[in-house]
């Protein structure tokens, strides 16, 4: 009995850790469009992420207003996507290499001329499966 | 005098511990990722010329700067664009404007009408990301009803119930045709 308690307490500072290691600080704001026909993503180790969106406020006076892209953790420009793909590719083992999806998380108010700017760069890279953030909710209709 | 010390009740830790455990293990497994799969399609030779395709076989989705609509050069809503996605797709009476049919020979379904039609999909620069991914969860939304219709026909279930063979069957009989176009500037 008492060695249970241990072990327990083990694996609760265990999920403690996880929980926490695992968000990565944002630099940009970000709020997902919201969709009723959103799937879950599947395998988050294949995953890499496109974020885009506003500076926040503490970050503005390094990054300007407009919005700008996130990848991994430092603020970069459309040209940079085709490296980090690269990179990304290079981190998995050879056999999960085409089962690799790009999530393109953006923020709601991003126009479409910067998405596109990046699936321009997505397939030049050949990074072809694409996952469009949202979330689960009835949207805006007009 | 010797005192004996009071032993500690410790047979309510471990179910403190467990209660703390499962509300981790819980919260570790909120934050999942939800959105909309799709794929691009891969780089175009800079020689090659797009495929021919007949008027008949396309519905021309347009977004426009200010997040207006246009199917087939005529204002649209985007709660209707769901039904006219449907009706499109499925051309239910073959009617000689709706996109034609191919039928095909596909596994565990026999011979199956596919249809060529594909839905074009063009937006502006200025088109908002949230407007596009409305359209686009209309689109998911008209192609799993039709995976639903034919899956529910078919093996009388639901498209996300049916086995791993049933769905590459399906998928075959009514795949994700939503093509974009290469970004312009429409305007608007």
């Amino acid at each position: 009995m008492g060695s249970m308690s241990d072990i327990i307490f083990m694996l609760l500072f265990f999920f403690m850790v996880i929980t926490t290691m695992r968000e990565s600080s944002l630099y940009v704001k970000i709020i997902p469009p919201q969709g009723s026909e959103v799937t879950k993503l599947e395998k988050k180790s294949l995953v890499s992420y496109i974020n885009v969106g506003v500076p926040l406020p503490d970050q503005q006076k390094k990054y300007g207003t407009e919005p700008r892209i996130q990848l991994n953790d430092q603020i970069s420009e459309v040209s940079d996507i085709v490296t980090f793909c690269e990179l990304e590719r290079s981190a998995r083992p050879e056999a999960d290499r085409p089962f690799i999806t790009t999530a393109i998380k953006a923020d709601k108010m991003v126009r479409m001329g910067m998405v596109s700017d990046i699936k321009q760069e997505l397939r030049q890279a050949g990074a072809l499966k694409i996952f469009y953030n949202a979330s689960k909710g009835n949207g805006k209709k007009k | 005098m010797a005192r004996k010390t009071p032993g500690l009740n410790t047979g309510a830790m471990s179910d403190i511990s467990f209660l703390l455990l499962a509300f981790f293990l819980m919260v570790s497994n909120i934050n999942t990722d939800m959105g909309i799969a799709r794929k691009l399609p891969p780089p175009l030779p800079p020689e090659q010329e797009a495929p021919d395709v007949r008027e008949r076989n396309i519905f021309v989705v347009m977004v426009n700067k200010d997040d207006r609509l246009l199917f087939n050069r005529e204002y649209g809503r985007i709660e209707d664009l769901k039904d006219r996605a449907k009706e499109f797709l499925g051309n239910p009476n073959n009617l000689p404007n709706l996109p034609e049919k191919e039928p095909t020979e596909i596994e565990l379904l026999g011979t199956v009408d596919v249809s060529k039609g594909v839905i074009s999909l063009r937006n502006d620069r200025g088109t908002s990301y949230d407007m596009y991914l409305q359209v686009q969860n209309e689109l998911t939304a008209a192609i799993k009803e039709m995976r639903d219709e034919l899956s529910v026909a078919r093996f009388g279930k639901k498209f996300a119930d049916v086995t791993e063979a049933q769905r590459t069957a399906i998928e075959q009989a009514i795949p994700v045709a939503i093509s974009e176009a290469e970004p312009t500037k429409i305007g608007g």
